[in-house]
């Protein structure tokens, strides 16, 4: 049933996802084949042709240290950190770029080497500005620990002094400390090959180069989508969060307040990382226990929302789909995509803003849950909404745009107020005294209450697309999700495909339709036998293949539904995750995000108690209801590509 | 035919060129022999000869061509350096300017030995005046069916040139670095391996050549490899283009022999009361009096060509400085021991002007030249440091103990 995507590549690479020419050769293998002796410091070990010094010594266990090599990121070769001595070269080679094509000694660490090393070490640290101690990244820079490793005691070519560049907050999500760059350009080749935003990039040349913008513009004004990915792949200081530590203190700290958060999936898989533990460890009962000893009135579960949005964005796609196809309403946009990501929103926003009519204008489960909160939530308690400061524990750094957006006040007031990062909240909660991963559990509050497993999932790549089809197949057919996949896990979706593709046929019978949307569609009769169409993308670079497709008329835009996260492995994977960052900690961030799932009882969200009781108490109108239609969606920005 | 005693030609000025051995041959009678024999011919010939890129590297021209024929590519490239950015030489304008057609003729034998279908001339900015006059005689080259379809007379073989600009940076002489900038990209040099030959312009198999190199090559098709490596010596054959610059009476464009000693050069120039001399521009090294004995030779002391000669009364510190703010501004600014190292070096420079380097740090700056020689990621990072670690090392007497005064 999975698709690998292969028609979309008809549309022609964009030269600016393509490795560079100079880095083609880690792609020999396929085309020569064979294995080749390599001896690393005295060790022999045989590789697959093309497989760099770099990859070889790893084999062997040989450390090897780098710096503007990142596991996510193409080649670059510009740090000169990993240079090694190759027999019969007369310079020295970096080991990332070096391509094993003949039989090769490698010695890694001679007293030349290690020279080297020391002084592209010494050389970085006198352009960088600023001391460790009131650094952001301080015990998780790359700069700081190769000092360490390579015995930095004094600065051998002296410390910058001054500052070059102002620090550039324009943006509400990513702040940019260039005086603290050292040019690694991971930031470029994530924004240019891995997203394929290409926002920054490197400018001036010589002792004047530096990583700007389009006429080196701020942030906020040009087509950065704030996926923050580029802080994730950062190696020091230079990129960061826009940081609400100190707003949140204050008011936690202000008895008028009524201070609550709601906690997105993803975090929970990630947080433990920011405690030195190994990623794949689930903390989310623990969580909210700590949330609550640091000073949070209330500790609700984002998941609620997830569920929420289950269920009006599938209303949403049902009423489109018996609109085109019933009502044959020329008007209506398919395939409907996804709106949770506020990265991919306003990706598309930018890039594509053609297509907004096909973005379900169901907002996102953080901003549903805003809206939730100073309205539902305040009448049912008494409080006014005045004095509630609502927080979103997010994976995501583009939440915190999206809370910013001007639209997002349906409440009467600013639904979200901060939009936290997981390394935000794991420095709030160190500096608390909280030792997270040793306190005991406790539930969410009401009267949200736990969720469903479909919302746990929501944090990763494909995870929106499996709650909604547990959900749409179930309406639809009658016949329960667990009788078409195992254990109600539609693994189709699943995993890190860059596109997923996926078919389900409804049967020719149909069920009935289900109580709470019986006024919108009166039977399923229109749907039989009909073959829906589904597709999954993560990344905005994957994003921009389907929509290529969609716009050439391709087999995407038969679909009818497509899910799109802005970022590399879904949440999971967002830009305020924890760094590092790999596909190997994502794999481990979504096993636990999975397991969660299976350990819930109740897996889907239209089965979500508290879900069909905010239909019977608040948005008495049903799914895309008056008061939802309020409260729970939104419209979008036709923004362009123009930068002013 | 020898050229014991230099031509003098056209120097910074323009002066027309008179003299040069490339006034002597038909720039077509080697494109006819290209194109008569068999294509394999064209590099036995050209590995006979010993020619050796001109550019300053001296890779064996041969070698490259045969490499690029062997490449596998739907398509390959025939790229004519042009960017002659090198400070101090000026010998391939001379040649664009006044023997165009041997270099196209080049670069047209180079389509045929590897069989590419394009050429390409990247021209530096600076040269943009001369376009007209390029693009003209291209247009008469294909009127004469020398390029185009059934290029010089020979059924199936199309090959056509153009001409791109570069946008003014020295790092895009280096050959992977005027490949991106050839693609529409930041001109910054590519990690080595791949080279061109096998993935060069579009990921294509293609020849970076100098515009020198380019016009040896269709003078050796014209008048055979024994008549071009009659001079020079074994492993530096042929004659060289040399553009002469500084304190000298006689500056301009010389043609001599490979392996002609600095001193014979000086003398036919009229500089040989010369305090030093710097040997490759910018990226080569500082000669001082004691090595003007040594040959101007790949296996000695190899050049693209450029000889600034420094008079008894230069500074030579200042002479350091001059190069060394050069390379801070040219770096193409991608690898840290360039862009860093040349930054640290010229502060070096500057504490040395006011007496405040210690011999420690100067010792520490060498280590860091050395570094900058072995880790930098291309050529022009791994010469950054030659001509002040030469000025260092040969003239440590004048440099130390200046006092801020300057005395």
């Amino acid at each position: 049933m999975v698709d690998k995507n292969e028609d979309p590549l008809t549309v022609r690479t964009p030269r600016s996802m393509q490795a560079p020419a100079g880095q083609a050769a880690t792609a020999m293998p396929d085309a020569i084949g064979g294995t080749i002796r390599a001896v690393i410091d005295g060790q022999t070990i045989k590789v697959p042709v093309g497989t760099t010094i770099l990859e070889a010594a790893k084999e062997l266990g040989i450390r090897i240290p780098t710096l503007c090599h990142h596991p996510d990121l193409c080649i670059a070769g510009v740090c000169r950190i990993c240079t090694v001595e190759v027999e019969g070269q007369r310079t020295l080679q970096a080991a990332c770029t070096y391509p094993i094509t003949a039989p090769i000694k490698v010695s890694t660490s001679t007293r030349t080497v290690r020279q080297a090393r020391r002084h592209v070490i010494d050389l970085l640290l006198s352009r960088h500005y600023g001391e460790c101690y009131s650094c952001a990244r301080s015990n998780n820079c790359e700069l700081q620990a190769l000092a360490k490793e390579y015995g930095v005691e004094f600065f051998r070519f002296g410390q910058k002094e001054h500052r070059d560049h102002e620090i550039e907050d324009s943006s509400y999500s990513v702040v940019r400390d260039m005086d603290k760059c050292v040019l690694c350009r991971r930031c470029v080749r994530t924004c240019i090959d891995l997203q394929e935003v290409g926002v920054l990039e490197a400018i001036g040349r010589g002792d004047q180069t530096a990583i700007g913008t389009f006429m080196n513009k701020p942030l906020a004004d040009v087509v950065c989508i704030n996926c923050g990915q580029c802080i994730n792949r950062c190696p020091t200081g230079a990129l960061r969060e826009k940081d609400h530590i100190e707003e949140i203190w204050e008011a936690i700290d202000d008895p008028a307040k009524h201070v609550v958060i709601q906690t997105a999936p993803s975090p929970r898989a990630g947080i433990g990382e920011t405690y030195g533990l190994a990623p794949g460890r689930a903390l989310t009962f623990e969580m909210n226990t700590a949330l609550r000893r640091a000073g949070f009135d209330k500790v609700f579960d984002t998941n609620f929302t997830a569920d929420l949005t289950i269920i009006e964005e599938g209303t949403e796609l049902i009423l489109r789909l018996y609109n085109a196809l019933v009502k044959k309403d020329p008007k209506v946009a398919l395939p409907q995509l996804t709106s949770c990501s506020p990265g991919w929103v306003k990706f598309i926003e930018h890039f594509y803003p053609e297509y907004l009519p096909n973005v379900s204008s169901a907002k996102s489960p953080q901003q549903m849950f805003g809206a939730l909160i100073k309205t539902f939530y305040a009448e049912k308690n008494g409080i006014d909404p005045k004095d509630i400061v609502s927080v979103s524990l997010m994976p995501c750094t583009a939440k915190k745009f999206e809370c910013n957006r001007p639209e997002m006040a349906d409440s009467g007031y600013k639904d979200v107020d901060f939009g936290v990062t997981t390394r935000e909240l794991g420095k709030m909660l160190q500096q608390a005294g909280i030792d997270l991963p040793n306190v005991p559990k406790s539930e969410f509050d009401d009267p949200f209450g736990g969720a469903t497993g479909s919302g746990v999932i929501f944090g990763a790549t494909g995870g929106v697309m499996e709650a909604a089809l547990r959900s749409v197949v179930e309406f639809i057919t009658g016949l329960k999700v667990e009788d078409l996949y195992e254990h109600a896990d539609i693994v189709p979706v699943r995993g890190f495909d860059g596109v997923k593709y996926l078919e389900i046929k409804i049967p020719d019978a149909v069920g009935p339709v289900p109580d709470i949307i019986k006024h919108l569609v009166p039977d399923w009769n229109w749907a039989k036998g009909a073959t829906l169409k589904f597709a999954v993308a993560h990344g905005t670079a994957n994003a921009k293949k389907i929509m290529e497709d969609i716009k050439a008329g391709g087999k995407f835009s038969e679909c009818h539904f497509i899910e799109v996260m802005g970022c590399p492995g879904g949440c999971i994977g967002g830009g305020g995750q924890p760094i590092p960052t790999s596909p190997e900690i994502r794999a481990a961030r979504a096993r636990a995000i999975y397991s969660e799932d299976a350990a819930y009882a109740i897996r889907k969200s239209h089965e979500n108690p508290a879900v069909l009781k905010i239909y019977e108490e608040f948005l008495t109108d049903g799914p895309c209801g008056h008061k939802s239609h309020h409260l729970l969606h939104t419209h979008y920005t036709a923004r362009g590509k123009y930068i002013a | 035919m020898t050229a014991a005693h230099g031509n003098p030609s056209g120097g910074p000025s323009g002066k027309p060129t008179g003299g040069l051995t490339f006034a002597t041959v038909d720039s077509e009678a080697g494109l006819k022999v290209a194109l008569s024999g068999p294509r394999p011919d064209i590099v036995m010939k050209l590995r006979e000869s010993g020619l050796r890129g001109r550019g300053g590297a001296g890779f064996p021209t041969a070698v490259k061509w045969t490499l690029a024929a062997a490449a596998r590519g739907e398509q390959k490239f025939v790229v004519c350096n042009a960017d002659e950015g090198e400070p101090g030489t000026f010998k391939d304008r001379v040649i664009l300017n006044e023997f165009p057609d041997l270099v196209f003729a080049g670069m047209t034998i180079g389509g045929r030995a590897i069989g590419a279908r394009e050429g390409i001339l990247y021209l530096r900015a600076e040269y943009t005046y001369m376009r007209d006059a390029l693009e003209a005689v291209l247009e008469r080259r294909r009127k004469a069916g020398l390029l185009g379809a059934n290029a010089g007379g020979l059924a199936g073989f199309e090959f056509d040139i153009r001409i791109q600009m570069g946008a003014g940076a020295y790092v895009c002489g280096e050959e992977t670095a005027l490949i991106e900038s050839l693609e529409g990209q930041r001109g910054e040099p590519r990690n080595r391996p791949p080279f061109p030959v096998d993935t060069g312009f579009m990921g294509l198999p293609s020849i970076v050549n100098n515009v020198e190199t380019l016009a040896w090559v269709a003078c050796i098709m014209a008048k055979g490899p024994e008549w071009f490596k009659a001079v020079g010596t074994d492993k530096s054959t042929g004659l060289k283009l040399f553009s002469v610059s500084g304190d000298c009476a006689r500056p301009g464009v010389y043609e001599f022999p490979l392996g002609i000693t600095v001193a014979k050069l000086l003398e036919a120039v009229g500089g040989s009361d010369a305090k030093a001399v710097q040997v490759g521009g910018a990226s080569g090294h500082c000669l001082p009096r004691s090595e003007f004995t040594r040959a101007l030779a790949f296996e000695d002391i190899s050049t693209g060509g450029s000889i600034i000669v420094f008079g008894q009364s230069r500074d030579m510190l200042e002479v350091a400085r001059n190069f060394l703010e050069f390379f801070v501004e040219e770096s193409c600014g991608q690898c840290t021991p360039c862009r860093d190292g040349s930054v640290k070096l010229l502060e070096g420079v500057e504490l040395l002007e006011e007496g405040e380097c210690s011999t420690a740090y100067l010792r520490e700056l060498k280590g860091l030249s050395k570094t900058m020689q072995l880790a930098s990621k291309c050529g022009l990072g791994q010469s950054a440091p030659n001509a002040f670690l030469s000025i260092v090392e040969h003239f440590q007497g004048e440099i130390l103990g200046r006092s801020a005064a300057g005395i």
